[in-house]
């Protein structure tokens, strides 16, 4: 067997979504002329291809995109900036010294020997595996984004009768989208006393055609031999068990689930990344890099975001971190752990340098009214910021400031404190 | 009079507001909400509501749908009649995304345009 050539890169950026992209554009603009970005499909732009509905890009242009138009100003960037954007290329393997194993139709396989790697392969839905759902294996259920992917992108229609499980936003998003495309969506059925979908898509998605939404239910048997013929809807109560007697069979061909998304790290895990069982996303100082030193994250493989703005300016942050990093300036001295407190979940970065300013992103562990996110370390209170409620649907950010962090040496906690206390 | 619960969409707090109309259909009251901004959509709402209309349309030539939207939000009462034109549609490949599919969409007012380029 011959020897693959290996081809050095300064940079290699894993995925071509909006994560990819932005960290690709803000590299090259910090100084990276050598970089490649390695993407899977035949084309850029990630997820948002599939998202035609708008509501994308308030936060960055002020205005409300589709998803398809917000890719393609990340992309004509690129295009203008003159990056390497290879696709159809799938990333294999990456070792801890940074070698990038990928193989395409067009070159085959390639190595990579990179000064530095950012992670940005996005997330995964949880699938009906992961449920654990009792009933036949039949034909007819999908993930909502694999639903979402035939009836956008190939024009395909799933099914006619369809029952949601989960009301996160793709799912509602997908309710309407079947509904509008000439199917019957019977409802939406949500584990949770709370939908993790915001206000506008249970209105505009649901509320608009009709829809119930069936909060504290479940799916408990799933019917059919070939196709799906049927499913069961059951209450539960408050440690989630179905309860007896509260039965609502609906006769549907189509089952999507709307069950939640998982960082994608196959790849991060293999190469010895350390991972946070909160996130499922890698474990991150304040410059974005991992446990393995020029290995950078962003985006949905770091944690699941429920705005593209966010990921887009989170993704900027780790290309310029990783320029940094190849012009040998490391982030070096005292680091501090910042840790879960009551009331939240999955604060991001785990670990921080207390010497610039700080962008603290984490998720409400359930609804809370009237509260206050509070920074404290070593009995000292660093920052807090009030909000009428925190639900766990939408994800909260707090940047605290240099001059806050000033002199912090204790690890760091990050807590929802209620009013009054 | 008549009564109608609106949920807001403006932030998570969804207040859970009652519209009071009178026989008109004028505003009499809006309660519930906890600021201005769901005053405003409540009498939006209940008085001429609008929502962007976003879809795909199959296309002449192309084994891949256009993804599309109304350039502007349109009636909401338009919305059926709105997704029944667009289903009868067949543009024509190649189409370059911001291009108009569809002109005055069911006398809107409202263009639908390409938001992708196919062919």
């Amino acid at each position: 067997m011959s020897e693959i050539d290996k081809v050095r890169k300064d940079l290699v950026i894993i995925g071509g979504g909006p994560a990819g992209l932005a960290a690709g554009i803000a590299a090259r603009e910090a100084g990276v002329e050598d970089l490649v970005i390695l993407e899977r499909e035949d084309e850029a732009g990630g997820i948002l291809r599939q998202c035609i509905h708008n509501g994308f890009g308030l936060h960055r242009y002020g205005e409300e995109l589709t998803g398809p138009e917000y890719a393609a100003r990340d992309i004509a960037k690129a295009e203008e900036l003159g990056l390497d954007v290879r696709c159809g290329t799938t990333v294999l393997s990456v070792d801890g010294e940074k070698r990038v194993t990928a193989v395409s139709k067009k070159d085959g396989l390639q190595v990579y020997e990179a000064g530095a790697v950012i992670l940005a392969m996005g997330c995964r839905e949880r699938p009906r595996g992961a449920l654990g759902t009792p009933g036949t294996r039949c034909a007819g259920i999908y993930t909502a984004g694999a639903a979402q992917k035939f009836v956008n992108m190939e024009g395909l229609m799933p099914g006619r009768r369809v029952v949601i499980l989960g009301s996160g936003d793709i799912g509602l998003i997908m309710a309407r989208r079947m509904t509008l495309q000439g199917a019957k969506v019977l409802a939406c059925v949500e584990l949770m006393p709370y939908s993790s979908g915001l206000n506008r898509n249970i209105v505009q998605c649901l509320e608009d055609y009709g829809i119930p939404l069936y909060l504290s239910h479940t799916v408990t048997e799933v019917r059919g031999r070939e196709r799906l013929e049927g499913v069961t809807v059951q209450q539960v109560d408050a440690a989630r068990k179905p309860i007896p007697g509260t039965e609502i069979n609906f006769d549907c061909d189509t089952l999507l689930l709307s069950v939640g998304l998982i960082p994608e790290n196959e790849l991060s895990q293999r190469m010895g990344v350390a991972l946070s069982p909160v996130t499922s996303g890698a474990v991150v100082d304040d410059t974005l890099q991992t446990s393995v030193p020029g290995v950078f994250a962003c985006g949905n493989v770091l944690h699941v975001h429920d705005l593209v703005d966010f990921v887009s300016d989170e993704s900027f942050r780790a290309g310029k971190a990783a320029a940094a990093y190849l012009r040998g300036e490391k982030a070096e001295g005292l680091t501090v752990a910042v840790l879960d407190g009551d009331g939240v979940r999955g604060v991001v970065p785990q670990r921080l340098h207390p010497d610039g300013d700080v962008t603290l992103m984490f998720r409400p562990a359930g609804v809370v009214r009237n509260a206050a996110v509070t920074v404290k370390s070593g009995g000292r209170e660093l920052a807090r910021k009030r909000q009428m409620i925190f639900t766990p649907g939408e994800m909260v950010a707090l940047t605290v400031k240099k001059e806050q962090l000033a002199g912090v040496t204790d690890d760091i906690t990050v807590s929802l404190e209620v009013s009054g206390k | 009079m008549s009564e109608r619960i609106i949920t807001c969409i403006n932030c998570p707090m969804g207040c859970r507001m009652t519209v009071t109309q009178d026989e008109t259909g004028a505003v009499v009251s809006v309660t519930g909400n906890t600021c201005k901004r769901g005053d405003t959509y409540a009498r939006q709402e209940v008085t001429a509501p609008v929502r962007m209309v976003t879809a795909v349309v199959k296309v002449e030539g192309s084994g891949v749908p256009v993804s599309v939207k109304t350039r502007e939000p349109i009636p909401k009462a338009e919305i059926p009649a709105c997704m029944a034109a667009l289903r009868s549609l067949r543009p024509r490949a190649p189409i370059r995304a911001g291009e108009v599919v569809l002109a005055d969409v069911c006398g809107t007012g409202v263009d639908v345009i390409a938001t992708r380029s196919v062919g």
